[in-house]
């Protein structure tokens, strides 16, 4: 049956509404239920008191601070060799046979599910280099999880970057490396920081990978060799073991407005950013 | 006058297997303006960017033959291609403000050097900025954003950054052409006043703006140099029927 293409056009467009609506709609509604659940549990002393009783009683604080170390050590490992990897791919090598592989290979690493990290993190970092089940241990695991979304956004940043302003930069004297610091990444940042951001908030939310690596306690981290809890792992064995559905959904809440903060702020000082450049 | 700074030696240039250029041979008279004209494609761009290796960033470029700046050998070894392109400035076809302020635009080569010191930047940006002819209408906004001066303002401050490096020669490429007459006006004023001090290579698509300016003119056609000689020679009563059907308007 053929349509008359102006009826085509209105059933399509309301067929697409249809779509972004449901994916709208999901989002609202996961929303609605972990802040209904988890807004009422959340006060000053829960977030300030550590966990007693197996998380029965108490806050979360501890499982804070740990999360806040995990991501720390995963970011600042992941964003150096993230982007360090991208700027070689892009500027230092001729599209060839070998960073097809690379790239290849780092889209790979991209879509292997993060409890095989655990494993992996659990067989290198926690066994075999003696690193026992600590924040280091969950940090450098979260850091290879990370990696490729990291070098993907940044390069697909970086080759964002008009070839135009290398060859300015070149005719005015200015070597490759002077060419990337001075014109590309700063042309860069806002991409290459999404890309960061994103990867923040897997770290924050990750759970596999960071049981299997930075283990379970829940006291108090006092270094990077402190095995400890994660507020996803704590959400996670909260839930699992039916210890309290009250303070789980308090844990969830408090996971779902940091990532939401953060992400405000980074958008707020994006925009501040690009504004200042153009 | 006629010191040889450039000399160039049956200089081929390839893309791959596409010969661009066939056996250039002419010299470059210091401070002189040597206007080169010619339809697209006959490889005028081409022989400006091997002049200071800017044809070395494209992929598959290769040349054969010699050319001697001041009498070194440019493509010999040892050569500081950094170096040599801030001796030979380039300014492009189309105005590339980098996206930093107008300030930040002139003192970038500079800066690359290292050098930092406020007060002998502030009396570069202004040298420079007032020889491109654009001083009087920047002056009070050097700390905005390059993005924002329109077309013909673009072009002059492109053409002040590479004053800034203190060059000995400036190369031009068609640098008016997307320009409108007023600020084609104004860059060819800054030209005239510069060649007393540069050696300037200028290729343009506009015939009229070669005979405006240009002590001599070359005529490149196909990859080939047709004829070079005094602009009013070439324009009155050029050697060869192709030179005189080009300027016509025959072709092209």
């Amino acid at each position: 049956m053929l349509l008359k293409p102006r009826v085509e056009q209105k059933i399509i467009q309301v067929i697409l509404y249809l779509f972004t609506s449901i994916a709208v709609l999901v989002l609202i509604f996961i929303l609605v239920v972990i802040l209904k659940n988890g807004l009422p549990q959340l006060s000053w002393k829960f977030l300030t008191k550590n966990p007693a009783d197996m998380g029965r009683e108490g806050g979360i604080f501890s499982t804070i601070v740990a999360t806040i170390f995990l991501t720390f050590i995963a970011i600042l490992i992941a964003t150096p060799l993230g982007v360090g990897t991208a700027i070689y791919l892009t500027e230092y090598t001729v599209e060839g046979r070998l960073t097809k592989i690379i790239r290849f290979g780092a889209e790979c690493l991209a879509g292997i599910p993060s409890i095989i990290f655990g494993l992996f993190g659990f067989i290198l970092f926690v066994n075999k280099l003696k690193l026992g089940w600590s924040i280091l241990s969950g940090g450098l695991t979260l850091a290879f999880m990370v990696l490729p979304t990291i070098i993907r956004t940044s390069e697909e940043a970086i080759k964002s970057v008009p070839q135009a302003y290398r060859l300015v930069s070149f005719s005015l004297g200015s070597t490759r490396w002077q060419a990337i610091t001075r014109v590309v990444l700063p042309s860069a940042v806002p991409g290459i920081v999404t890309g960061v951001i994103l990867s923040i908030g897997r770290s924050i939310g990750e759970t596999a990978a960071v049981i299997f690596t930075a283990g379970s306690a829940l006291r108090m981290p006092t270094s990077i060799f402190s095995s400890s809890r994660s507020m996803s792992v704590h959400f996670y064995i909260l839930a699992k073991e039916g210890i309290s559905m009250s303070k789980a959904y308090g844990t969830a809440a408090v996971l779902v407005i940091a990532i939401l903060i953060i992400n405000l702020i980074t958008y707020y000082l994006m925009e501040k950013y690009i504004k200042m450049k153009s | 006058m006629l010191e040889r700074a450039i000399e160039v030696q049956n200089l081929s240039h390839y893309y791959g297997r596409q010969r661009s250029l066939k056996s250039i041979n002419l010299e470059i008279y210091r401070h002189e303006v040597l206007g080169i004209i010619g339809p697209a494609k006959s490889g005028k761009s081409t022989f400006l960017t091997c002049l200071n290796r800017m044809n070395d960033l494209i992929a598959n470029s290769r040349i054969e033959g010699k050319i001697l700046v001041d009498g070194q050998d440019i493509y010999g070894p040892g050569v500081d291609v950094v170096a040599l392109r801030r001796r030979l400035g380039i300014v492009f076809a189309t105005p590339i403000p980098l996206p930093m302020s107008i300030y930040e635009n002139v003192v970038y080569g500079v800066r690359l050097l290292g050098k930092n010191n406020r007060k002998e930047l502030d009396h570069l940006v202004e040298d420079s900025l007032e020889k491109a002819g654009l001083w009087a209408e920047v002056k009070d906004r050097l700390q905005t954003s390059a993005l924002k001066l329109s077309g013909g303002q673009q072009q002059r401050l492109c053409l002040a950054r590479v004053l800034a490096l203190k060059p000995d020669y400036i190369l031009l490429d068609e640098p008016t052409s997307g320009l409108d007459p007023i600020s084609t006006m104004k860059i060819e004023e800054s030209l005239r006043l510069l060649k007393k001090d540069y050696t300037i290579v200028l290729v343009t698509n506009n015939t009229k703006q070669a005979a405006r300016i240009a002590d001599r003119t070359a005529f490149f056609l196909m990859g080939e140099l047709i004829e070079i000689g005094e602009t009013q020679v070439i324009f009155t009563r050029p050697a060869d029927k192709r030179t005189e059907a080009y300027l016509e308007g025959k072709f092209g």
